[in-house]
This record gives C-alpha cells, sequence and structure tokens, in this order.
C-alpha cells in the first residue's frame, strides 16, 4: 500500500492512501481492561463506523488517539502531510492536532460565553501575538462553511447555539486546523433525525474531498446507512470489521452484543385489578413541560401503559408527579384503590412505586456513592437499616447480587457509580426500581442513549415485572419502544394526555399524526433529544 | 447636607477618590485576571500585605523607589505560584488555600519586619513618590489635577487595568484565558496546557495585588504598619463579582468605593462629631454592598470558575 520510493505529492494523490494505523493499544483503568491490543486502519476518503455497546472501550480509543489518555501499549502512526506514516508521541493533544487529527467529543469542547470564531480560532495563533487576526480567520472560515456545507453564525456566543449548530461548531474546528483525519464520538447522540441527516451529508462531503472519517456509534441504522467500513469493538477487542456494504444488520447486533438478539415481544395478558387511576389531574408549571392538564389515565395490574410524545410537552410533570415529586393542583390521584392526599417521595417509596428516572445521571443516582450505596439508597429507612445505622454487609451482598442477575459490568459494589457506563448505570437503577416487586412501576426514557444490548435487557426485564402482575407507566419518545412493549398508548401534547387506545389499534402513522398534529400548533418544535430508532 | 454635596464636584475630591482608589485598581485587576482564568484568588489580603511590607523593606534598605515596586511584584508572584501550585497543579480547594496563603502571607510580613527591624520601636520612614508634575498635562484643567497630580503608581495602576482589557479582548493569550475559565477541555483540545496558562495568570494576578500594597506603603503612606491594609483585599474580590468580571467595568467601581470613601471622611468632618466615626466608616461598606446588589444581579461567573482541572479524568 505505500510507496516510499514515489514522489511526496504523488502519495498524496493516492486515494485511499492509509491516513492512520492503530498498533495493538492497550489501556487499563484500574481492573478494568478498557482497550485489548486494538489493531485499526483508517483510509483517505473513507467514512469507518465504530460499533460497539457502552463500554466496549471506543471512546478510550479515541481519547487514547487525541492524546487525551496515554495507552498502557501500543502505537499510533498518523500519515504525514506527504503521506507518509510517521509515529504519534502519546498524550499529546497537541501533537494529534499538529499531527493533522481533529476530534469531535461526545461531550462538546467549547466554551459557552465565547463566539464560535473565538472558540475556532482558540489556540491556533502563537500565543505572545499582540493582536488577533480575526479578519483572516473569519475569510478562511467562510470559505471552509461554503467547502463542506455547513453553515452557522460564528458572532453569538455558542452558547446560544442549537446543539447541532454547536457540533458544526465543532467541525469547524477541526477543519481550520487543516484536519487530515476527523474522529466523532458519538456524533448523533444529541441530535434530532433531521440534523442527524445534515450531519452525515457533510461528512460524506469531505470524506469525498480526502478526509479521512471515523465516527463511534452503538446504533445500527445510522452506521450502516453512513459508512464504508465497520470496525466491531466488544469489551475493550475489536471482534469484527467488515464493509459496510453488503453487512447484515442483524449479523452486526449479534457481532457487538456478543450473542444473537432477539426483538422483545410482549404476550397478550388479561389486566387484573386497577392499580394507578388519574382523574382530571393537573400540575402546574412555568413551562409546558412541566405541567399537566386534567389527565385521566388507568394502568391495570400487569398492563403496560406506554405515553408517547415529542420532548417537553409535559411528559416531566407527569413523571415527576408519580414520583412524588410534584403535587396536583387539581384531580385525584389513586393508588390501589387508595386517594393518594400526601405526594411525598417518601410516602410514594413506601408505597411501592418502582421509579425509573428520565436523567439518570442527575435524579437516578448519586455519582459519587458506591453501586451498593445507589442499590440500597430507597432502603435505608427499611431494610439496610438497623438502630439508626446502615447494614453495610446487607447492602453490599443486595449490591452483589444485582451485579450478577443484571450482569451490570463494574469493578465491584464498591466502585463509585460515575464510573459506569450509561447502560450498566441504568442496570443498578432498574435494579432498585425492582426490588421488592412494585405494584406500579414508572418508567421515563428507560432506554435513551443506550445500546442494543442493554435496551433488550432492560426490555425483557419491564415485561418479566409485568408479567409478575405489576402496572407499568413506561414515558418514551422511541415510538419503537412504545410499540414492542405497550398493551395501551396514550399521546401526550401540549400537556394533555389523550386516551390509552390499545396498542394493536394503532400504527406509527397514526401515532406521529397525534403527536405531531396537536404538537403543530406549539410553533417551534420544543428542544428533543430524540434517538432515531 | 449642601455643603457634602457641593464637595463632590471639587476637583480635590476627585483627586482623593482616585488616590483612596489605587490600591482597589491593582487589587481588582488581579483578581480579574485570576477569575477569568478560573481560579478565585483569596489570598489577594495577604499578597498586598505581603507586597506592602517587602517593597517598603526593599526601600529602607536602600533598593529605591522602583526597585520597592518590583521587589513587592515579585513576592506577589511567588505568593501566586504557591497558591497556582495548591489549587491548579493539585487541584484543591481555592477557598481554603486562598485563606491559607492570605494568613500565611500575613503572618509572614509581620515576622519578617520584626525579623528585619528588630529594634524598631515604631517603623522607620521613607521617602514615598512624590506626585507627578508633567510638563501640559499637569496644568490641563479639571483632568491635570485629578489625573496628572497623582504619583506614579496610580497611573500605573489605570494603564494595568485598562491594559488587562486589552489583553483580554485583543490578544490571542487574553482569548486563551477567557477560555480556560469557561471551559478549560475546550482549552485542551485546542492543544493549550490547561494548567501552564492557569499558573501564568494567577501569578501575574497576584503580582498586581502585591503592588497594590506597595502603593500604601510606597504612595499613601510611608512606612509599614500592622493591619494596614484592613480589608482591601476583601473588597477587591467583591469589586471584580460587581463588574461582572470586565476591567473596565472593574476600574469604574474601584474609583466608585473610593469616592464613597472620599465622601464618608468628609462627611466626617462637617458632622462635628454629633455622629459616632465608625458610622461613616461603615458608610463605604454599605454603600458597595447596595452596588453589589444592583451591578451584579446579571453578572455570569466564568463558568469553570473555582472547578479545577484534572487530565484524564473520567
Amino acid at each position: 500500500m505505500r510507496r516510499p520510493a514515489a514522489p511526496d505529492d504523488a502519495v498524496a494523490e493516492v486515494p485511499h492512501a492509509i491516513a492512520l494505523e492503530l498498533r495493538g493499544i492497550t489501556k487499563r483503568f484500574g481492573p478494568l481492561l478498557a482497550n485489548d491490543g486494538i489493531d485499526l486502519t483508517l483510509h483517505r476518503g473513507e467514512i469507518l463506523a465504530m460499533l460497539g455497546e457502552n463500554g466496549a472501550g471506543k471512546t478510550t480509543l479515541m481519547n487514547i488517539l487525541f492524546g487525551h489518555y496515554t495507552a498502557d501499549a501500543g502505537t499510533v502512526r498518523v500519515a504525514d502531510a506527504a503521506g507518509r506514516l510517521v509515529p504519534l508521541p502519546p498524550g499529546r493533544p497537541r501533537a494529534a492536532l499538529a499531527a493533522g487529527i481533529g476530534m469531535v467529543h461526545q461531550h462538546f469542547t467549547l466554551a459557552e460565553a465565547l463566539s464560535g470564531l473565538d472558540n475556532i480560532t482558540l489556540g491556533t495563533e502563537p500565543l505572545w501575538r499582540l493582536r488577533r487576526r480575526t479578519d483572516e480567520a473569519r475569510d478562511r472560515l467562510e470559505r471552509l462553511m461554503t467547502r463542506a456545507g455547513l453553515a452557522v453564525d460564528l458572532d453569538v456566543p455558542v452558547g446560544s447555539l442549537t446543539v447541532g449548530e454547536r457540533q458544526r461548531v465543532e467541525i469547524l474546528k477541526a477543519l481550520y486546523r487543516d484536519a487530515r483525519v476527523l474522529i466523532l464520538d458519538e456524533p448523533t447522540a444529541v441530535l434530532t433525525p433531521a440534523e442527524s441527516d445534515g450531519l452525515f451529508a457533510v461528512l460524506r462531503a469531505l470524506a469525498a474531498q480526502g478526509l479521512a472519517i471515523a465516527f463511534i456509534s452503538h446504533k445500527l441504522g445510522e452506521v450502516v446507512a453512513g459508512s464504508d467500513r465497520v470496525a466491531v469493538l466488544r469489551a475493550g477487542r475489536k471482534v469484527a470489521e467488515r464493509a459496510t456494504a453488503g453487512a447484515d444488520r442483524a449479523d452486526l447486533a449479534a457481532l457487538m452484543v456478543g450473542r444473537a438478539v432477539a426483538p422483545v415481544r410482549r404476550a397478550a395478558r388479561a389486566p387484573g385489578p386497577e392499580v394507578l387511576a388519574l382523574e382530571g389531574v393537573s400540575v402546574t408549571g412555568p413551562d409546558l413541560r412541566s405541567r399537566l392538564d386534567r389527565a385521566d389515565l388507568v394502568v391495570r395490574a400487569g398492563e403496560i401503559v406506554g405515553v408517547a410524545g415529542v420532548a417537553g410537552n409535559g411528559q416531566a410533570a407527569l413523571a415527576r408527579l408519580l414520583f412524588g415529586l410534584a403535587r396536583p393542583a387539581a384531580g385525584t390521584v389513586r393508588l390501589q384503590g387508595r386517594t393518594v392526599n400526601r405526594f411525598d417521595p417518601r410516602d410514594v417509596v413506601r408505597a411501592g412505586i418502582g421509579r425509573i428516572p428520565e436523567d439518570r445521571h442527575h435524579e437516578g443516582a448519586v455519582g459519587a456513592m458506591s453501586v451498593a450505596e445507589n442499590v440500597a439508597i430507597e432502603g435505608i429507612r427499611g431494610p439496610f437499616q438497623r438502630f439508626g445505622c446502615l447494614r453495610r454487609r446487607r447492602m453490599a451482598a443486595r449490591a452483589l447480587d444485582a451485579i450478577e442477575a443484571y450482569g451490570i459490568r463494574c469493578p465491584g459494589p464498591d466502585a463509585p457509580i460515575r464510573l459506569l457506563s450509561g447502560g450498566n448505570m441504568q442496570k443498578v437503577i432498574i435494579a432498585r426500581a425492582l426490588d421488592g416487586d412494585p405494584a406500579l412501576i414508572v418508567a421515563a426514557q428507560p432506554t435513551r442513549g443506550l445500546d442494543v444490548g442493554a435496551v433488550a435487557e432492560i426490555h425483557r426485564r419491564l415485561l418479566d415485572a409485568s408479567g409478575r402482575g405489576a402496572g407499568i407507566v413506561l414515558i418514551s419518545e422511541d415510538l419503537d419502544e412504545v410499540f414492542a412493549l405497550s398493551d395501551r398508548i396514550a399521546v401526550m401534547a401540549r400537556a394533555r394526555l389523550s386516551a390509552a387506545l390499545p396498542a394493536d389499534t394503532l400504527d406509527r402513522t397514526r401515532l406521529g399524526l397525534m403527536m405531531a398534529g396537536q404538537a403543530a400548533e406549539l410553533g417551534p418544535t420544543p428542544v428533543r433529544e430524540r434517538r432515531p430508532a | 447636607m449642601q455643603a457634602s454635596l457641593d464637595l463632590l464636584f471639587t476637583v480635590a475630591f476627585w483627586g482623593a477618590a482616585l488616590r483612596i482608589a489605587t490600591p482597589l485598581i491593582f487589587g481588582v485587576a488581579g483578581a480579574v485576571l485570576c477569575e477569568r482564568a478560573g481560579v478565585l484568588n483569596l489570598g489577594i489580603e495577604g499578597i498586598m500585605t505581603a507586597g506592602a511590607m517587602t517593597g517598603w523593606l526593599a526601600v529602607h534598605f536602600g533598593a529605591g523607589l522602583w526597585g520597592g515596586v518590583l521587589v513587592a511584584a515579585l513576592t506577589g508572584a511567588g505568593l501566586g505560584l504557591l497558591l497556582a501550585g495548591l489549587t491548579v497543579k493539585l487541584g484543591l480547594s481555592q477557598h481554603v488555600s486562598g485563606l491559607a496563603v492570605t494568613l500565611l502571607a500575613t503572618s509572614a510580613s509581620y515576622f519578617g519586619y520584626r525579623l528585619a527591624l528588630p529594634a524598631a520601636a515604631s517603623p522607620p520612614r521613607i521617602e514615598p513618590f512624590r506626585p507627578l508634575d508633567l510638563p501640559v498635562l499637569s496644568d490641563l484643567p479639571i483632568l491635570g489635577p485629578i489625573l496628572f497630580q497623582q504619583t506614579a503608581l496610580t497611573l500605573l495602576a489605570i494603564a494595568a487595568i485598562l491594559g488587562l482589557g486589552l489583553f483580554l479582548a485583543r490578544t490571542p493569550l487574553g482569548l486563551a484565558v477567557r477560555a480556560v475559565g469557561e471551559n478549560p477541555a475546550a482549552v485542551e483540545a485546542q492543544g493549550i496546557d490547561v494548567h501552564a496558562l492557569r499558573i501564568g495568570a494567577v501569578v501575574a494576578g497576584s503580582a498586581l495585588m502585591a503592588l497594590g500594597g506597595a502603593f500604601l506603603t510606597l504612595s499613601a503612606f510611608n512606612a509599614f504598619f500592622f493591619e494596614m491594609v484592613a480589608g482591601r483585599g476583601w473588597i477587591c474580590i467583591a469589586l471584580t463579582v460587581f463588574a461582572g468580571w470586565r476591567p473596565a467595568k472593574a476600574l469604574l467601581g474601584a474609583v466608585l468605593f473610593g469616592a464613597f470613601d472620599a465622601f464618608q471622611v468628609r462627611l466626617q468632618q462637617a458632622s462635628g462629631g454629633l455622629v459616632p466615626g465608625q458610622v461613616f466608616l461603615m458608610l463605604p461598606y454599605l454603600l458597595s454592598i447596595a452596588a453589589l446588589l444592583i451591578g451584579a444581579r446579571h453578572a455570569s461567573a466564568p463558568k469553570a470558575l473555582m472547578r479545577p482541572y484534572i487530565r484524564g479524568e473520567r
């Protein structure tokens, strides 16, 4: 592939010359082997997808490449401007930048109070220069934007841009530094479907101009649609590498998870007695997302009721009400036939509601506390306490049970939960919510941002719970999820909850119309963080 | 009351206000620089004390006035390096580290004073900076007496804080300082060393703070006394918030505080002992709190202020 004898510019013209080469990359975090001898090659003009579940080591690999982490073993070589492969000094972002590697992190590295222009030019001029040359920078950026088909306002603070626009600023940052290799970490995680399509169009255009592009994803759909080649990572190892054309989705899913993933199916059940009833319940709030307007809903034992809708239409209010965090301004709430008068998280826990909150990092778990403490936290007035002291051993035993039963990948019950990947953190939360067989489970976006394997596991758990007789309220923006699990489906729009209709009388089109038809009156669509199925 | 309001418009009054404001201008310039880089420097009170002491001592031992200024700046830089080591390199609590530096620097200054002059019953006087007499400029109407009949350090303070404003707004390094106070990860991703940047800002900022102290001994008074900084450092921390972390507004705030203080002195003289003097001493602080309430309501702090940056942390 390499032709050392050829003149430099000839090498640079070879369309599929190697741009980047990783050999035997290994990285440990304590007892966790995050990367295990990974080899990878990236060519000019191609888009490589790195597919893997959360915790498979994708992000670690990218951070090593960019110098945020230093690998314990292995080498990285990058093509220089003339196309020759030169070793990249480890652990130095500046060296990676100089070698033409641009990275778009999952969590953007932008200073929000500064403008796009400031963020892009930061560090590109000699620091001791007395005056910034913003005019030249602006001219160059205008040209880059035209060439790549990216448009963004460079003069307003980045914090006032939409997520999609911020991502464009990040891409421009790399292009402005003449990146020859562009790496994107979970680029669509925060984008709407339309924004994702726009992003892949831009990436295509950039690849056609000779850029080598790698993106990380756990979403099969976009991997198949947006890449030329796919490398599958699992548990820190590269397990497969395929040309995307002709690759089979089910095959890729199985490689990623390590076993065949059977789609979940709900079985028809006869619903039992009523476990939750809302009658004309209203919640007041400052904005649409925290308001609920005269909601009626009945959930019976053994039944899953899906609540679909575009984010920000009052789902949060419904969840907060059922979590005991919000008080109704009007209407009655009945739990297992008894009218609820006190709305307090403590009473809700005691009444046996399993709670799976929407934001697992901020509401679902306490990051600095251990897995065991997070598992036990709702029971510290109950089974995990004796004479006012915590029963540490019982907590650890419970956590070990959960780790085993749910296949939670973590160093142990004493590890701080913030070290866990999103999917594993969610499994801890589910284990806690399902502990003690609650009569009612309220799950808000239970699988948002999770990979195929974790999603299937969580769906199975919820179906099992309903099979044991729990009533479940499933609040989700993911229509596939709503259809796969729900017996009846209600739609939330403009803080109003529609009647819950049997799932088999509905189809996606009708549901979409219910969501959009009512949402159309809103004017601009509320900010949504929907993940495409 | 009419008389007291009239004096607000005299040249002498605003000259005094600017004189009183000078140490605050140095101090707040240093505080703004540190905080824009994301480090709260509560060592300021001690750094000002140390600057006042070492600068004065250097002059006393024959270093010359500008030699004293240099020694004070170096003292401040050294203490800034200590603080930066604790807060930036080690990522320790900026509150605790800053207070520790203040306590250390204050006590060390008093100790150093006793060590250097064991026999002195009262602090020996030095010959301080004289008010400038510049051709043309000093003879300008109004502006001349207010601005150009000050000592050189006052002009230096104003130049320093305006220069800081230009530095932050116009230079690549200033942009990097602003960015590191907002999001260190953004700076790291652009290949700039976050720690070096923050340490540099804290060292330079602390040197400015020390100059504020040196003004007290080399220009305002002619000797070093215990407790002479008297909370000016803390005022600077408040002024920084009042100014919304903007140098030009910080200059305005410092002069405003100087004016309050000058006003209270004159009011005290005018009241002829009817009201206890402490009431007037309280006045500038009360007015500062009021100004803070009005001026700082909508100010937004640098987002990464007080957040240490540790590389590779998950």
